[in-house]
């Protein structure tokens, strides 16, 4: 009698543990599996920039990455707003170098992977990007020949060992740019065609190296991951990989119900593609159409894969080359971006609109319509329970 | 269950009597459950979900001028990924249609949206092959790519179905 009893006991106990644990349906085990960290593909050589993989042109990156010598007033860096120990962004609604911005540093863990930069995609390489906010008078102010004589001065000799000779600066103005004030576009026009590309090549050159460094710059494993391997695997979830039932919630609906997964998909929660969600415009900014007004900047970008500055052939350049230019779902589409870490970087959206996470999800359930454009977010019935647990899923990824 | 396991615990220490009573309840009210769970799964329809859109590789166009195939050149579809699909196109009794002009569209039906990218005809291959460059799928779901094809035979057009 006892031991029947005892037997029973047992056999109950192992029914409530099985309840405990999370229940998924394969698919859902498979959507689970493919936004792991552990089925990111390893980082593809960047052809456009034969640079990419050299460590010591990515040494030079660092070092200009860092240095704030990289302004026009000495006093701004790359790493002012992409900060080291921030994730490589700066917590501010709009990020602040010489001036003011109009939108939201972007974090950099695997920012090697896009196919597009900057939030609207207006540069379709990561050297490329890294040169735009050098001559931005709002970000890093400076101007291209400035940079060029800057680079002879103060590291002349590591740029020659990685690049080669640097061209002959004789003759040249000290301040031109084709992006500059008056005075410098005017000194740009006034110089020689073969002047102007010595002087575009050594420039895309500091791009290239910038970039090198940032190709190291990748996403770290996160609880998610751990949890994810070990319901991949069927091993017994130990330590943090444990879920509580509120984030086996907000995973479930993460990529079930609430839809997010559509768009943030893949081990980096990003379709790297551009999106009307009917974020809100910020009072007191300029004008800001998103997607639609970066076709033609980086078609006319200099720098861009069709452009002279370019490594390899041509047949790296996909993206732009099949890019769309003209649908009306650009207007005011923004990228989406990797949601690792990005619980603990508010405030969100491109010009940083909502402080919170909650804010965030209250956003897509409520699905406002845009101020211009159609948004693509349907509205969503979402109890306080289930934003609670998107949310806490959310932190999963950021700790 | 929590509330049996509960009654087994508490009727621990109250004499073997009551915990047999009370593991009987709790027995009864499993049985209830499974057979509910039973009535439910064995009610069910087979098939709740719709029928899914034609996902065929191979049909007629539109006007049925020509027979069109759409694959992917490297056989497998990736999401996120630029790649390179077939467009063979052949008359009903077969032959190779050549020289034809093609303009792609398409999208999400039911996200409202286009494709991420401009697919193009960049290339004819030949036996009525035409290499469709530039498509991208980026998320997982149901994708449509029309064809507009033009040659001497006439204009016809073609749907394509993609489910990711």
């Amino acid at each position: 009698m006892r031991r029947l009893s005892r037997f029973l006991a047992l056999m109950m106990a192992v029914v409530l543990a099985g309840c405990t644990k999370p229940d998924f349906s394969d698919a859902e085990k498979t959507t689970i599996a493919s936004l792991a960290l552990s089925s990111l593909p390893a980082l593809k050589p960047d052809t456009t920039n034969r640079f990419a993989d050299v460590p010591v042109a990515a040494a030079l990156g660092s070092t200009l990455f860092f240095d704030q010598g990289m302004s026009g007033d000495g006093s701004v860096s790359c790493s002012t707003c992409h900060k080291i120990d921030r994730q490589f962004q700066d917590d501010l609604p709009q990020a602040i170098g010489v001036g003011r911005t109009n939108r939201r540093t972007m974090p950099l863990a695997g920012v090697a992977r896009d196919p597009w930069f900057f939030w609207d995609g207006r540069r379709d390489s990561l050297w490329a990007q890294a040169l735009t906010p050098l001559e931005n008078p709002l970000e890093q102010a400076g101007n291209r020949t400035a940079y060029a004589h800057y680079i002879k001065k103060r590291f002349g000799e590591r740029y020659e060992r990685i690049f080669g000779p640097l061209p002959d600066f004789s003759g040249m103005p000290l301040n031109a740019s084709p992006l500059g004030n008056d005075a410098e576009q005017a000194a740009w026009s006034a110089m020689s065609g073969p002047q102007r590309d010595a002087i575009n090549g050594v420039f895309a050159n500091l791009g290239k190296a910038i970039a090198a460094f940032e190709r190291s710059i990748a996403p770290a494993p996160t609880r998610f991951d751990r949890f994810a391997l070990d319901l991949a695997t069927g091993a017994e979830p130990k330590g943090d990989a444990v879920f509580s039932k509120q984030e086996i919630l907000g995973l479930k609906l993460f990529i079930g119900k609430a839809n997010c997964v559509t768009c943030h998909n893949g081990p980096r929660f990003t379709d790297n593609s551009f999106h009307n969600t009917g974020v809100p415009s910020v009072a007191g900014l300029p004008p800001d159409r998103g997607r639609i007004d970066a076709v033609h900047q980086v078609e006319a970008d200099p720098f861009n894969c069709f452009g002279a500055y370019r490594d390899g052939d041509v047949s790296a350049c996909g993206e732009l080359r099949f890019m769309v230019k003209d649908a009306p779902e650009l207007v005011r589409a923004y990228k989406t971006p990797s949601l690792r870490g990005a619980a603990t970087r508010p405030p969100y959206m491109h010009a940083g609109q909502f402080s919170s996470l909650d804010e965030v999800v209250a956003h897509y359930a409520k699905a406002a319509p845009s101020v211009e454009g159609v948004s693509e977010v349907h509205p969503l019935e979402l109890s306080e329970r289930e934003r609670a647990a998107l949310v806490a899923f959310l932190k999963t990824l950021a700790e | 269950m929590r509330s049996v396991r509960q009654s087994v615990v508490c009727g621990r220490g109250t004499g073997l009597a009551s915990i047999w009573r009370y593991l009987l309840a709790g027995l009864g009210l499993a049985a209830l459950l499974v057979g509910i769970l039973a009535v439910v799964f064995l009610t069910a329809p087979r098939s709740s979900l719709p029928a899914g859109p034609d996902v065929s590789r191979t049909k007629n166009t539109a006007n049925a001028l020509f027979v069109a195939s759409f694959a992917p050149e490297r056989g497998v579809v990736r999401q996120g990924e630029l790649q390179s699909w077939l467009l063979t196109l052949k008359t009903k009794a077969g032959v190779p249609v050549e020289g034809a002009a093609i303009a792609i569209s398409g999208g999400m039906p039911l996200h409202s949206h286009g494709l991420p990218t401009s697919p193009q005809a960049t290339d004819y291959l030949g036996d009525g092959r035409y290499r469709i460059e530039g498509v991208k799928f980026t998320m997982s779901g149901w994708w449509q790519l029309h064809f507009a094809i033009s040659a001497t035979a006439g204009s016809d057009t073609v749907l394509f179905n993609v489910v990711l």
